[in-house]
């Protein structure tokens, strides 16, 4: 299950055994988030972390971006250690939130990140004018971003994590504030923009629908304390059009994750009377 | 919201063509002293005459110099310790409500203090004026930089931005319109406190005049200066405002 590949060249990320609890071991508010967690992930790939809402994808997420240090158990990025520092040459970051700047026009929000990046000034239009066009809002560059809808925002933040030269794209449920018609359009969006910069891409989602249409792998996350139930294989490749979504297999690998968190779901809800001090 | 504005806008100059006019008839109808409220016609006339004699630009110069020096000293202390605080949240827990206490206390009572300490000149009025406008200075600026969503840090950090770049690009842009409210309210606070000095204890300025004015039992005299302060106050809180507005526009 956790050795995918035994190729370390073709290995983006290596997720080692991580454990996370929050609190002091034996403290009554101790609570154990992550449970020996071990995934490698192939460059190139799209695998998402879909689980019940607390069970700590999001905070797996962070360890891998290096927001944070693990209790225990390891990140290797490109054969480097995380170590709880971000890699801002290796892994950009969308939030769940947009982050773009409210002080500055989407362009500059561009130049911002490209400038904390450390990428010349003379690439910094070229950049983000191609990844404003990925998504459709090159004619929105000299707006602030509260002219702009939710959806529209989360585009331009979702293309500001791509203009960036990292290999590795870390997203934490960037479609959860959306309506589903604009959920599925950002979708194939990124499905497309996928196929043509061959980013490797960790999604966290709790959308059965999402994380079947746009993931390469799934991995499926109990309750907490978060471990991995299973990995789930899609083998439809990328990019993939709305059509994906009528066939059979869809259907079919959507129902197959929702009867593995099914009971997940029902032990979380009987877990919420419990404080939660995680993240989501 | 245009709209809005602009009939908020002519209920504003209603209410003071109302008080203009208010003041006109009852000096007119004679049912008033003179000691009490001059004339309209007779304040428009001393103003003109004050406006003409040297010793006026220099109390002037001397009321904003003073309020400028004040200013400067609360501004460099209050925004260095506001920003300190704001490095720890249990400074903000604790100091905080200690400065926004001590707020609340009429810093006027110490007055006399202050001019025991730095004397009958100006430097009385500078200190008193700083130590006014420190309390507004300092609060906004722990509100300013203590109020930045987690959110835009985390993002500016997984950049890769440096300390220097994300204070510079991210938190200074993002406290900058709170920050600057703080500045305003502080300045007209200073201001405000060393006419206040100078009426009761100072050798020159603006508020001296007033003072000495109102001893002298010359009504339109007091009237011209104080309408001179409104006339200032007024167009520096103009000014301020605009200029804010185009900071928190951006």
């Amino acid at each position: 299950m956790t050795q995918v590949d035994k190729n370390n060249d073709d290995i983006a990320i290596s997720i080692k055994n991580v454990t996370q609890r929050f609190g002091d071991e034996g403290s009554p508010e101790s609570v154990l988030a992550l449970d020996n967690i071990s995934l490698d992930i192939r460059k190139g790939e799209f695998v998402c972390l879909l689980g019940p809402s607390g069970c700590g994808k999001s905070t797996l997420l962070n360890i891998v971006g290096g927001l944070f240090r693990p209790s225990s158990g390891s990140v290797t990025v490109d054969g480097r250690l995380v170590d709880g520092k971000p890699h801002p040459d290796k892994i950009a970051f969308v939030f769940q939130e947009s982050t773009l700047f409210p002080w500055y026009t989407v362009i500059e929000n561009f130049h911002i990140a490209l400038k904390f990046q450390g990428i010349p000034k003379s690439e910094w239009d070229d950049r983000a004018m191609t990844a404003l066009k990925a998504v459709g809002m090159a004619s929105f560059a000299k707006h602030y971003p509260d002219q702009l809808s939710v959806g529209m925002r989360q585009r331009v933040n979702m293309a500001r994590g791509i203009c960036v030269k990292t290999g590795i794209l870390l997203m934490d449920e960037p479609f959860a504030a959306l309506d589903e018609q604009t959920r599925m359009v950002l979708g194939e969006d990124l499905s497309q923009l996928l196929a043509e910069t061959g980013k490797t891409i960790v999604f966290v989602t709790h959308s059965l629908a999402e994380a079947v249409f746009l993931s390469d792998r799934i991995a499926v996350i109990s309750a907490r304390p978060g471990k991995i139930k299973t990995i789930i294989d899609v083998k439809t490749p990328h990019p993939r059009s709305p059509d994906f979504m009528l066939e059979p297999r869809f259907s079919e690998l959507r129902n197959e994750c929702y009867a593995l968190l099914r009971d997940e779901i029902r032990a979380t809800m009987a877990l919420q009377r419990d404080p939660q001090p995680t993240g989501a | 919201m245009q709209r809005a504005s602009l009939s908020s806008r002519s209920v504003q100059y209603v209410f003071l063509v109302f008080v203009a006019a208010a003041w006109y008839f009852l000096t007119e109808s004679g049912n008033i002293s003179r000691l009490f409220l001059p004339k309209p016609g007779d304040v428009i006339d001393a103003l003109t005459r004050l406006f003409q004699t040297a010793s006026f630009w220099s109390a002037v110069l001397v009321t904003l110099t003073t309020a400028l020096k004040g200013f400067v000293i609360a501004l460099v202390l209050g925004v260095l310790a506001g920003y300190l605080v704001t490095r720890s949240k249990l400074a903000i827990a604790t100091i905080e409500p200690l400065i926004s206490g001590l707020f609340t206390i009429p810093i006027t009572l110490f007055f006399p203090m202050f001019i025991l300490f730095f004397g009958v000149g100006t430097g009385s009025k500078v200190a008193y004026g700083a130590t006014y406008a420190f309390f507004p200075i300092a609060l906004n600026t722990i509100a300013a930089f203590s109020n930045m969503e987690k959110r835009y840090l985390l993002a500016a950090q997984s950049m890769g931005g440096s300390r220097w770049d994300i204070f510079r690009y991210v938190l200074m842009p993002g406290a900058l319109p709170v920050l600057f409210t703080g500045l305003r309210i502080g300045f007209f606070i200073c201001l405000a406190s060393v006419l206040g000095g100078e009426t009761i204890s100072s050798v020159a300025g603006i508020g001296r005049n007033i003072a000495l004015a109102a001893e002298l039992m010359e009504p339109a005299r007091m009237f011209a200066w104080i309408l001179f302060v409104v006339c200032m106050s007024v167009t520096l809180n103009l000014l301020a405002y605009s200029f804010e507005n185009k900071i928190r526009s951006r």
